[in-house]
């Protein structure tokens, strides 16, 4: 197996080790292990951010292969649990915590109080408002969010734009799920990329 | 006069609930906030918008 030495010695080789460092040492947590939040924690965890923590009350299910990181023998598997083991044979060497829990109002402070940086990656747009509002008002937490990226059109009309006073809204803001209009893979990747670039943004002291 | 992102609107007296069903949006699938303090949702029956207020409204849309 790599060492970690090799790891870090891949990384020091394209980046000064003053980033390496700030992303090892920074904790992120993802809420939501659908399209956009497993996308997301592969992409984070490629990227050596060292501490990671995955919340998802499901469990894989055949409908989520068509966007999701998880593999056909992942089927009936918890989220957390599946992605914990694909995140672990891309870097060994990360912390992860995971808890497979459905979040409500009443445990958002509890489950991500002290988190730095927390990615909303949820599905249904109450659960989406619903974990932004409490995030911003219990926590201080700066909230990376994806709203809109369903469908297949113009992915030039996903952006990340500020808003608020510590919230990151990622996704073209309009296109809803339904009436014909399902996910799909690339735009949901492009959603959950704009969301990754803005969590390393964060860590590396660019856009406070 | 109050604001309400970005924009000059007649919303005084009215309560958050009010306005975002008179303004077509689902009280379930938005973030408010007002004059820079989120409102919690259980709040919006109840949180009067006032002269002088500015409002903030983010609508969410599904998909993840």
């Amino acid at each position: 197996m790599i060492t970690k030495e090799e790891l870090d010695r891949a990384f020091d080789a394209r980046f000064p080790v003053w980033m390496k460092e700030k992303l090892n040492a920074a904790h992120v947590a993802v809420a939501g292990l659908g399209g956009l939040g497993s996308n997301i924690a592969v992409m984070l965890a490629r990227s050596g951010v060292g501490h990671l923590f995955l919340v998802d009350f499901d469990v894989v299910d055949v409908t989520n292969l068509n966007r999701q990181m998880y593999r056909a023998k992942d089927i009936g598997r918890p989220k957390t649990e599946a992605l914990r083991e694909i995140l672990g044979d891309i870097n060994p060497y990360l912390d992860i915590k995971t808890k497979q829990i459905k979040v409500s109002p009443d445990n958002v402070k509890e489950l991500f109080d002290g988190y730095p940086i927390v990615c909303e990656a949820f599905d249904k747009p109450d659960m989406k408002s619903m974990l932004v509002s409490e995030l911003l008002r219990v926590t201080k937490a700066s909230v990376v969010s994806g709203n809109g990226m369903a469908g297949f059109g113009n992915a030039n009309n996903i952006t990340t734009e500020k808003k608020l006073s510590r919230l990151y809204v990622c996704g073209d803001k309009k296109t809803d799920v339904g009436g014909g209009t399902g996910l799909m893979a690339p735009r949901v990747a492009v959603c959950a990329g704009h969301q990754a670039n803005q969590v390393i943004r964060l860590i590396l002291g660019e856009d406070k | 006069m109050v604001i309400i992102n970005g924009k000059e609107e007649k919303a005084a007296g009215k309560t958050i609930a009010e306005y975002l069903t008179e303004n077509g949006y689902n009280p379930e699938r938005v973030v408010a906030e007002k004059n820079l303090e989120i409102i919690p949702k259980s709040a919006y029956g109840e949180t009067l918008i006032e002269d002088g207020d500015s409002l903030e409204i983010l609508n969410f849309v599904g998909g993840g």
